[in-house]
């Protein structure tokens, strides 16, 4: 590695594991490393802490929330649960990692290093862009990202949400709270979304939906004026007059960080060992929507968050196990606890 | 210093007519992203006491301003200098790229 910071913390320390993200994934990772004694580090982002759930509203569909809890208290209360058990969370992002080897080092935006036994990664998804020229330069200025933060400078105004699957639906349900009326621009004649939030929105008398239509242009120089839709199956094109437009359209792993080091899949996940969440590289370990194609919700993230601690966990005692017979060669097999991590020795 | 707390009322006064350039943080309650940079812009507030002063403004309570500078996303964190706005930056950012935004208004271009 080239240009490491020097670091003012952390150098001489070897930790059992650094996570790096957190959303339910790496949260829930650090609750079980820190429950297991393991101390872990917790690269939290600097502005992308709490992952996904920080830009939503009510979410209702984590089991035992039965009033529902809002996404940036569910993850207040996540950071909480792992802190009471030792972890240590850092408003830092992750922008170097050395990841071979029985050492791996992670570097922080702020110049800290970590070295680490065991990595793992909870980095996450971010939102797809619609891949249009005037996306970038109007973005903030009428096109958003984040219903929950924007939706209220629309009141009264006509807004249209991009996208067929249960986030669009979740937004332009929320947004009827401000606008006007709000249209659903969607590829094809039908929703990819779960049938409570499909339902929930072609239900609503403020929600109209653009079937077969893309969204080939936006209007406006300092503020989005309109939108210029293409329709699928005829190629025509017509204009929307709108002033807000919401994109969600999906999400694309966040793995830029450890491309090249890591094997990754077509669309840049990080593949995994079968149902474990061991990748390629001995004591790198993987979880939450930078792995999940296909389920990507809050509690399965969580889930794949545990499962990727007690992979670690298991990693470290075999680690641990063979430093001891090596460093006992001709002694009587005992353990060495001087060998073993934190939790395991006492 | 700690952050201020700017309103409608007091806008002209704390802002357009400091004798240092201000950062207004337009944000509210409801926004994630919000609540991210604001542990930042309270460090950077300590870090440039005397250089520039950092304020927030609660887009919900005060939407004259808000509608006036026509903010549609939060947080937007926008400098003044003289009266005039002379920076916007929107969205949340790490606190290097903010610092260097700021250092970027103090240091007028040669």
């Amino acid at each position: 590695m080239t240009d490491q910071p020097t670091n003012t913390t952390g150098e001489a320390t070897v930790h059992d594991i650094v996570i790096v993200g957190s959303g339910p994934a790496g949260y829930t990772a650090a609750v079980y490393a820190a429950r297991a004694g393991l101390a872990p580090v917790v690269i939290a982002g600097s502005v992308t802490a709490g992952g996904a759930l920080m830009n939503t509203t009510e979410v209702e569909n984590f089991p035992g929330f039965p009033a529902g809890i809002q996404g940036p208290d569910l993850m207040e209360a996540m950071r909480e649960q792992a802190e009471k058990f030792g972890a240590r969370v850092l408003w830092d992002d992750a922008e170097q990692v050395e990841l071979t080897g029985d050492v791996k080092t992670v570097v922080t935006g702020g110049g800290e290093t970590f070295k680490a036994r065991a990595v793992i990664l909870a980095t996450g998804s971010a939102y797809r862009e619609l891949g249009l020229p005037e996306e970038k330069q109007l973005s903030g200025r009428g096109v958003s990202w984040c219903a929950t933060c924007d939706g209220f400078f629309f009141r009264d105004q006509h807004i249209a949400v991009v996208g067929g699957g249960d986030s669009a639906m979740e937004e332009a349900t929320f947004l009827t709270r401000f606008a006007s009326k709000v249209t659903i621009v969607h590829r094809r004649d039908s929703l990819r979304a779960s049938k409570i939030m499909a339902d929930r929105a072609q239900a609503d008398p403020k929600i109209e939906f653009a079937w077969n239509s893309e969204v080939a242009g936006i209007s406006g120089q300092d503020k989005v004026t309109g939108l210029t839709l293409r329709d699928t199956v005829t190629g025509e094109e017509r204009e929307l007059d709108t002033t807000g437009l919401f994109v969600a359209i999906g999400h694309d792993p966040r793995t830029d960080l450890v491309k090249g080091q890591i094997d990754l899949d077509d669309e840049g996940y990080i593949l995994v060992e079968g149902r474990s969440t061991r990748t390629n590289l001995p004591g790198v370990f993987a979880c939450g929507d930078a792995v999940d194609h296909t389920y990507r919700q809050a509690i399965t993230a969580a889930g794949s968050g545990c499962a990727a601690a007690l992979d670690a966990q298991s990693y470290l005692t075999e680690v641990a196990d063979a430093e001891g017979e090596q460093s006992l060669a001709g002694t009587p097999a005992v353990p060495n606890p001087d060998g073993l991590p934190a939790a395991l020795a006492g | 210093m700690a952050t201020v707390a700017v309103t409608d009322d007091t806008f002209k006064s704390e802002v357009l007519e400091s004798d240092v350039p201000v950062l207004v943080d337009f944000w509210a309650t409801w926004c994630g992203p919000c609540r991210m940079v604001a542990p930042i812009l309270e460090e950077l507030s300590d870090e440039y006491e005397g250089k520039i002063k950092i304020v927030k403004l609660d887009t919900d309570a005060n939407q004259a301003t808000t509608m006036a500078y026509g903010i549609t996303s939060i947080p937007t964190l926008n400098v003044y200098s003289g009266g005039e706005l002379v920076k916007s930056v929107i969205g949340a950012r790490p606190k290097r790229a903010l610092q260097e935004e700021i250092d970027a208004v103090l240091t007028p271009s040669a």
